[in-house]
């Protein structure tokens, strides 16, 4: 039963990683802009809810009403400044300046707070879980992040689906010459689209720091679960990235479980077997008419 | 070959000429660098300059390698870690586990770098651009992970190159030292030579635009493979070069991502798409590195500002300020046209 455990605890898991996911997906799917920052950025959610909780005492969950317009605000302006020069630039500009992004934003997180880890303190909701059958507990917490990537995802996924600057976002991500000659605002467009995606990583930043130790070197795992979660789901698909998650996540817990130590190399290599055997992911978003 | 321009009376000679005279004071100098440098543990270069120098042109051949990737083959990567890792414990494996000696294990270790890339090729070609950097990076991590599992090669801890046991260290400096000169001009000219070949063409139509060069007959994927081998096999010589300077090899260490930040930040500031960018990034970046380490994690968050702002606005590196845009030349790659003494069009030969 320990495995079916395993198992539960991944998808879990997966609730995380969809999070974490969608916003990278997001920002390829509008503006085919990969942004090697994302986890970095992450990581900067979390210290920000940390920051919150120790300065101000409020609870854990709060600080996400805080930490996500602000990781939006700063979306739209590293959109208007730097991201829409370096997609104005030769082609591997974007790929170029998000990967110095990321090694300043490291560095300065290492500056600010120093390599020690830390974690948010949720208190006894870290440990307490409901006990399904005699072997299989699920946590609590581990329940509350799954049941919020779930919502996210399909809200989104409704926003882009059925509001205005939804299906903008989507005309500008097939063509982006035929929407503006529809009358759409770009740069506005692309702005809103970086918006997006660094709220959603405020959310995973502060959930990530509530369930793990981190400290400003978990921007590059974060980075990289985030990506195998978009290609094992398949590109242009969020019903996919949360697949994608799950199966990553699954991968993890089940490897951990098998082989103690190598779960995250277990992950990697179901991403290769994907990436091998389904290139384009195992949900790949499906072309109407 | 002759050109007849429309409207004109007289056809102008044109000539194609590869050199230009700056070439030529390239050549020169650096014939004369490199003497001097060959000859310098005799005469002024001690111990402690001799382990520097490696290590710069550890760093030339590095940015040669990362230029080569994306600034001729449009490939960024963020994984080449992998290959420096491949090519440090691969000379640990060839010269201790198999007894050939150091020098012999160099070459076993690009081999062994170049064999796992082209394996590999398969699985990274399969994404591109952004996604296929990030994709790079799994696969140097799998490799680092795997390197961990395995307890020959002293699993998560590491391992000593113990080849040059015995050997006075002046000696062991200075075979190491003339190893890695020779390794930096050989790199160098290789990646000049390929960039100049037919190939090369082929390689700049690809970075250009992929599929106008597919259509003009280049051989994408094939292309794109043979710059990854070779790039692999380059950073595996790096690795392979930073093992015998420090004779210790450590997963973290020859893993490190780090590694190739470092690559990218020498071809940025150095100049992507020419072949004297990244010596001169290389240098820069040394002489950075040697004077402002002290400052610790400000010193690579000044390193990435700087590079976010080259990349914006100077995309043509150092090189392309020093050269006055491209038009000093020291390694050539492209055709130039020289016109030579019109002739009216009544005297040309039948």
């Amino acid at each position: 039963m320990e495995w079916a455990n395993a198992i539960v605890q991944g998808v879990l898991l997966g609730g995380l990683y969809a999070l974490l996911a969608a916003g990278l997906s997001l920002m390829f799917g509008v503006m085919r802009l990969v942004n090697l920052a994302h986890g970095a950025l992450a990581i900067v959610a979390a210290y920000a809810g940390l920051v919150l909780v120790q300065k101000t005492g409020m609870p854990p969950f709060a600080s996400i009403v805080i930490v996500v317009p602000l990781m939006a605000i700063l979306g739209w302006v590293l959109q208007r400044t730097l991201l829409n020069t370096a997609l104005n630039r030769q082609a591997l500009a974007p790929i170029l300046v998000t990967f110095g992004l990321a090694v300043i934003i490291q560095n300065l997180l290492l500056e600010l707070f120093t390599a020690d880890n830390q974690s948010i303190d949720v208190g006894s909701l870290a440990s307490s879980s409901i006990q399904i059958t005699p072997d299989i507990a699920i946590g609590v917490f581990p329940l509350i992040t799954f049941i919020v990537g779930v919502l996210v995802i399909g809200l989104l996924q409704q926003y882009l689906a059925r509001t205005a600057t939804g299906r903008a976002m989507r005309a500008t991500s097939d063509d982006r010459e035929a929407a503006e000659l529809m009358g759409i605002d770009n740069k506005y467009v692309y702005s809103l689209a970086t918006a997006i995606s660094l709220g959603l990583v405020g959310i995973a930043g502060v959930f990530l720091g509530i369930r793990t130790q981190f400290n400003p070197t978990f921007g590059d795992a974060t980075l990289i679960f985030a990506f195998e979660a978009v290609i094992i789901g398949g590109l242009g698909s969020l019903w996919g990235t949360l697949a994608g998650g799950m199966i990553l996540g699954i991968a993890q817990t089940v490897g951990a479980q098998a082989f103690p130590s190598s779960g995250v190399l277990l992950g990697h290599v179901v991403f290769l077997l994907v990436l091998a055997f389904r290139p384009t992911g195992l949900f790949p978003k499906v072309v109407n008419g | 070959m002759s050109k007849s321009l429309a409207g004109a009376a007289v056809t102008q000679t044109v000539k194609v000429r590869r050199s230009t005279r700056s070439s030529y004071v390239g050549v020169a100098v650096f014939a004369i660098a490199i003497a001097a440098l060959a000859i310098g543990p005799f005469a002024f270069l001690t111990k402690g300059n001799q382990q520097n120098l490696v290590t710069l042109f550890i760093y030339i051949i590095l940015g040669t390698m990362w230029n080569l990737l994306a600034g001729y083959g449009g490939m960024v990567s963020i994984g080449q870690q992998a290959f420096i890792g491949i090519g440090a414990y691969g000379i640990v494996y060839a010269a201790d586990n198999l007894g050939v000696g150091p020098i012999i294990a160099v070459p076993i270790a690009m081999v062994i770098s170049g064999a796992i890339a082209y394996l590999v090729s398969f699985l990274a070609f399969r994404l591109s651009g952004g996604y296929f950097a990030i994709g790079t990076w799994v696969i140097a991590e799998v490799i680092k992970l795997v390197t961990t599992q395995i307890t020959a090669l002293g699993a998560g801890s590491g391992i000593s190159l113990t080849a040059f046991a015995g050997a006075k260290p002046e000696i062991r400096i200075a075979t190491v030292y003339w190893m890695a000169l020779a390794s930096v001009v050989v790199a160098v000219l290789v990646t000049y030579l390929l960039i100049r070949s037919r190939l090369g063409a082929g390689f700049t139509a690809l970075r250009d635009d992929p599929t106008a060069a597919a259509t003009l007959g280049v051989h994408v994927t094939r292309s794109k493979r043979v710059i990854w081998v070779a790039a692999a096999m380059g950073c595996g010589l790096a690795g392979a070069l930073l093992a015998a300077n420090t004779l210790r090899v450590q997963p973290d260490s020859v893993y490190s991502v780090q590694l190739t930040a470092a690559m990218i930040f020498i071809v940025v500031i150095g100049g992507i798409g020419t072949i004297e960018g990244p010596i001169v990034g290389a240098i820069v970046y040394f002489a950075l590195e040697q004077y402002l380490s002290d400052l610790g994690a400000w010193y690579l968050v000044i390193l990435g500002s700087v590079a976010i702002i080259m990349v914006l606005f100077l995309p043509q590196g150092l090189w392309g300020l020093l050269s006055g845009k491209g038009r000093i030349q020291l390694f050539p790659t492209g055709y130039r046209l020289i016109s030579g003494p019109p002739i009216a069009e009544g005297s040309k030969e039948s």
